[in-house]
């Protein structure tokens, strides 16, 4: 199968396989009119198997979001058919609105207009903590 | 711009040197009591109290009435403006025009880190939901170094409600910075510690087992901590209704234990320690109470810098 690179846009690399459609998800990509493409399972000599998103639009992206789905991601920005910039990601150290505290107990199941923040607690197991109750939610809560 | 107002949300937001200091200054308070009996004049203490505590609301009152001060505030939050909507933040911000400290109590875990970023005066959380009470803490290590004359070399043994039991965890939390310190920790399968709780203990590389017979226990401890299974922590009334009458303390499980044991309880009881005990010389948990409002009167000066 073959897709076409892009002239303007973003491609997000090294995406852990199978994860590709979380990234369109939590980027909302849905939401743009520019053309997106969603590899899924590319064959890499690193990964073995590997996941891409394509976007032909210079967007401002949300590098948090995207360093907590998969660290490992790499994002290239292209101008003119050509990488002009590549950014490694990392787990970041606060999430705002991503991870939703499900805690009955806390204050944000009352006070629905608080923003979500959960800050990280450990890089190895990537847990994070909620700012306001310290409930400990792990990597893989986040679907 | 001013400084950001000081707020205690956790035990651990005071450094064991302010603990120390408190303590020091409560010792103080009770024998000079005098000296402080206008140390807050002028000032005044809203206690908000989105839920019923009256022994906590009180002690708090008390505390302040004891320096001097005014107070003012509301329990329960059908008579507060939460009732009508209102947020943690939105009364914070206006309590903060009114007065000089505050102290909230909020059935909701984290509701204290929301007042904390909205306040403009120190502020006190004095419980929210199963969370943290640090003032509650206050109290127990005040009482225990009082009855130990040190917060070292005590086997602490801590009974019930484990599980959700917060002043446990806080308890803990703070005498793992004091060295030399064993745990036994005694409660029913259902409501163990948590193993969040448990690292903590096998982190700091510290003496403790766990068992769930507190006549096992009882001949090896220095403070036996009892704590009320409470039903409001409970979604399912089945589970506290199996659970509630578990550990009784008697004065026939007492005849073991040590004959300069002091037994703590953050109160209210409810039959887990029965009456016959309060005549024992042991039974400290009222004591516990005088303890605690002094703490608060420390904590109050402290806050207020009105310690010097």
């Amino acid at each position: 199968m073959t897709v076409d690179g892009i002239e303007n846009g973003i491609v997000l690399d090294h995406i852990e396989a199978g994860k590709a459609m979380m990234v369109y998800k939590y980027l909302n990509l849905d939401k743009l009119d520019s053309q997106v493409a969603l590899i899924q399972n590319c064959s890499s000599r690193k990964m073995g198997k590997k996941d891409i998103v394509k976007i032909s639009e210079d967007l401002d992206i949300d590098l948090d979001v995207l360093g907590y789905i998969d660290p490992g991601i790499t994002v290239n920005y292209i101008k003119n058919g050509i990488r002009v910039d590549k950014k490694t990601l990392q787990l970041p150290e606060t999430l705002t609105n991503v991870l939703k505290c499900k805690n009955p107990r806390c204050i944000i199941s009352i006070e629905q207009e608080l923003p979500h923040v959960f800050k990280i607690v450990d890089r190895t197991k990537a847990l994070y903590r909620c700012m306001y109750c310290d409930t400990i939610v792990r990597s893989e809560e986040l679907n | 711009m001013q400084p950001t107002p000081r707020s205690i949300i956790n035990i651990l937001d005071l450094t064991v040197e302010e603990i120390d200091h408190l303590m020091d200054l409560a010792d103080d308070i009770e024998k000079n009591p005098e000296k402080y009996q206008d140390k807050c004049a002028h000032k005044q203490l809203a206690t908000l109290f989105y839920e019923p505590s009256t022994r906590t609301r009180l002690s708090f009152e008390s505390a302040m009435l004891a320096l001097g001060g005014q107070i003012l505030g509301f329990a329960g939050a059908s008579s507060s403006s939460a009732a009508k909507g209102e947020s943690v933040a939105d009364t914070i911000s206006v309590m903060s025009n009114y007065v000089d400290i505050m102290v909230m109590r909020h059935p909701k875990e984290g509701a204290p880190v929301v007042a904390s970023m909205h306040t403009t005066v120190p502020f006190i959380n004095a419980g929210d939901g199963g969370h943290f009470h640090p003032t509650q803490t206050l109290a127990d290590v005040l009482t225990i170094r009082r009855t130990r004359g040190s917060l070292s070399g005590i086997t602490l043994g801590l009974c019930g409600d484990l599980k959700f039991g917060r002043t446990v965890h806080s308890l803990i939390d703070a005498m793992l910075r004091y060295p030399d310190n064993k745990y036994i920790l005694i409660s029913p399968e259902e409501l163990k510690i948590p193993e969040y709780e448990l690292d903590k203990l096998k982190e700091a590389g510290v003496e403790f087992e766990e068992t769930t017979s507190l006549e096992e226990a009882i001949p090896k401890l220095d403070i036996l901590y009892m704590t009320r299974v409470q039903k409001e922590r409970f979604f399912n009334e089945e589970d506290y209704l199996r659970l509630k009458d578990i550990y009784i303390l008697t004065p026939e499980k007492l005849r073991n234990a040590k004959p300069d044991m002091a037994i703590l309880h953050p109160l209210p009881r409810v039959n887990e320690i029965s009456v016959a005990v309060d005549k024992d010389e042991r039974a400290k948990y009222f004591y516990q109470t005088l303890c605690g409002k002094q703490m608060r009167m420390a904590l109050i000066l402290f806050l207020l810098g009105l310690d010097k």
